[in-house]
């Protein structure tokens, strides 16, 4: 942790600078994003679900937002909300609504769904009950005017020396060219 | 008056209402962006079908009020009047929501557009970032609106222009990303927020535009054509293509959720001239700040806001003068003449504040004449923009959909990388 940060927090928690990011809004976004998961899976319209998840990733990137990380939740905007949930939509409308949402579920798969499920809450569990040996007691000093370039700095490095995710980094955009190749090369008979 | 409303009004030492944690004060700025936004929307109308008929040599709009100066107002009225009417086989909940998606989406980028150093309501760390992502939940806005009219046509011009959006999306996004490397040039580290951008520009004397030349202009370039595309302009406006498509997306839309479409669609094509202005054009800066910058030359500059509205003044009276002089038009003549004598007195005040604040000490006069500066070479540039709208849509003819499809992935995209890449090889070789 960088130590300079740190001491901006402090300075700025003494200065008494209320946070903006009060409780009330972590239970609003907190609301919309269960409700939003809660409809996703309700409803028997594809595009309903579509865009309740839109919601629900909406209310997830302000949650990025309240932990002092921008830019998370302005990526996650571009390419979740913004990206994959319009070709999510691109595809859904394509297809014949009245006749899916009346057809009944043909896919056994729930069991494993629900066994993931409570892995899922059995983890959330473990974690809110152990929290506090767990996690820090106190906030992360992350200063959010500067998480931009702290993601840059560990990603790309910083001052002639590599970051400590360089070599991730590059594997996963790697990955994703790959992807892309297959995709095209899937898509298209002659090239 | 409080110090505190007066860090507002100054320049020097000020921050914006959302850096300064003060709730009410941006709601103060978000009302007066929506309604300065929503007269623009209102002016640009009149604007675009006077300046169309004009092209085509017509006379557009003459009848509601002089020259047709009312004629958004009488628009506005009929369309709020008019059935809405939604579709018996549409599905009723997204159908009324979409209008509002693509209208949220437009606004809420007006959070973080830097109409000066300090007037903006808040200065994000992430703001060009913001922009693009906000801007680009638009297209939902049109993809639904078009399925849930549950008909042919607006369900192919969302189709189209939800593929048009997410192609052209990619030239954009590279376009800006070779800007943003360039704001790092001098200090070392780069910065995503609309007001350190413009500053950047300021610290290195010079606009982006002109930068490492031509990169700058190419890459401007492309944003200047992705931004016609993303915002479903002519030429590109393939999703409401009258000839083919009756009106795309929105053809089951009709009164005030008809017009929520075209304040959504002004709105943003305002917002998107605006990221090209601060990303290329110097934002809020004047021309020539460094050739011309003795301070006379910083007092002739502050007389523009003046002249521009003296400038109008004089159109309106010269229509006064012109105007037949029957009877018929008396109401008229006597509304136009109000009209100019409202212009010349806001240049008056625009005058009296220049001239009282040329000196470039911290007093009120000249901390209002500095936001007022900015604020009005901003919004020129923008405007600069918006009539280039409204030429394309006068000048050329609409392409067809392959033909966009093949400039957006096999012109735009390479041109857009070869400059990303070029930008960044020149910039390590020349720090």
């Amino acid at each position: 942790m960088n130590p300079a940060l740190n001491s901006d927090l402090n300075s700025a928690i003494n200065a008494g600078m209320a946070p903006v990011a009060t409780p009330w809004f972590f239970y609003v976004l907190a609301g919309l994003a269960v409700v939003g998961g809660l409809l996703v899976i309700t409803r028997r319209n594809a595009v309903h679900s579509a865009l309740a998840l839109i919601v629900t990733l909406l209310a997830v990137a302000g949650l990025y937002l309240m932990l002092y990380a921008p830019f998370v939740a302005g990526v996650q905007i571009i390419v979740y909300a913004g990206g994959i949930m319009v070709l999510f939509l691109f595809v859904i409308m394509l297809v014949n609504i009245e006749r899916s949402s009346k057809d009944r579920q043909f896919n056994r798969m729930w069991p494993v769904g629900l066994a993931a499920a409570c892995a899922l809450l059995a983890l959330f569990v473990t974690a809110f009950v152990k929290g506090k040996a767990l996690f820090p007691d106190r906030m992360m000093a992350l200063a959010e005017g500067s998480n931009t370039q702290q993601i840059a700095g560990m990603l790309y490095g910083e001052a002639g020396r590599m970051g400590e995710y360089t070599f991730a980094f590059e594997i996963a955009s790697l990955l994703l060219l790959v992807a892309i190749l297959g995709a095209v090369i899937m898509t298209k008979k002659k090239i | 008056m409080p110090n505190f409303i007066m860090s507002y009004l100054g320049i020097k030492d000020a921050i914006t209402p959302g850096a300064a944690g003060s709730q009410f004060w941006a709601l103060i700025y978000v009302f007066i962006i929506f309604t300065g936004v929503s007269v623009a929307v209102m002016a640009m109308n009149w604007l675009e079908r006077k300046a169309l008929a004009h092209f085509q040599i017509r006379l557009g709009p003459m009848r509601v009020g002089p020259h047709g100066l009312l004629q958004p107002i009488a628009d506005a009225i009929k369309l709020m009047l008019k059935e809405d009417i939604i579709p018996a086989e549409a599905d009723q909940l997204v159908f009324w929501v979409a209008p509002l998606i693509g209208l949220l989406a437009a606004f809420a980028v007006y959070t973080v557009i830097p109409f000066g150093p300090s007037q903006a309501v808040s200065d994000m760390n992430i703001g060009i970032l913001f922009m693009l992502g906000v801007s680009s939940l638009g297209v939902l806005g049109i993809v639904v609106a078009g399925w849930a009219s549950n008909s042919h046509y607006p369900l192919i011009g969302a189709l189209r222009s939800s593929a048009q959006m997410v192609s052209y999306e990619v030239a954009m996004g590279l376009a800006v990303v070779s800007a943003i490397l360039m704001t790092s040039m001098k200090t070392g580290t780069g910065t995503l927020s609309m007001i350190g951008i413009v500053q950047a520009q300021q610290e290195q004397r010079i606009w982006f535009i002109f930068k490492f030349f031509p990169l700058g202009l190419i890459a401007f370039v492309i944003f200047a054509i992705a931004m016609v595309a993303e915002t479903n302009r002519a030429p590109f406006d393939m999703a409401e293509a009258e000839s083919e498509l009756t009106a795309g997306y929105h053809t089951e839309y009709s009164g005030l959720r008809w017009s929520l479409f075209m304040l959504a669609e002004y709105a943003a094509m305002i917002a998107v001239s605006s990221i090209a202005v601060a990303l290329w054009l110097g934002g809020w800066m004047r021309p020539f700040p460094n050739l011309l910058h003795a301070p006379a030359w910083d007092f002739i500059f502050s007389l523009f806001p003046a002249l521009t509205f003296f400038g109008l003044a004089a159109i309106a009276i010269v229509g006064v003068v012109r105007m037949p002089s029957h009877s018929f038009f008396k109401i008229q003549r006597i509304g136009l003449a109000v009209f100019a004598a409202l212009l010349g007195f806001i240049a008056v005040l625009l005058l009296v504040i220049a001239v009282a604040g040329r000196s470039a000490d911290s007093s009120v006069a000249a901390r209002f004449r500095e936001g007022i500066d900015y604020v009005y070479w901003f919004v020129l540039k923008v405007a600069v923009f918006m009539y280039l709208f409204i030429w394309y849509r006068a000048t050329w003819p609409r392409y067809r959909f392959d033909q966009l499809m093949k400039i957006g992935w096999k012109v735009m995209l390479p041109i857009s990388l070869g400059v990303l890449i070029v930008t960044a090889i020149v910039g390590a070789l020349v720090s």
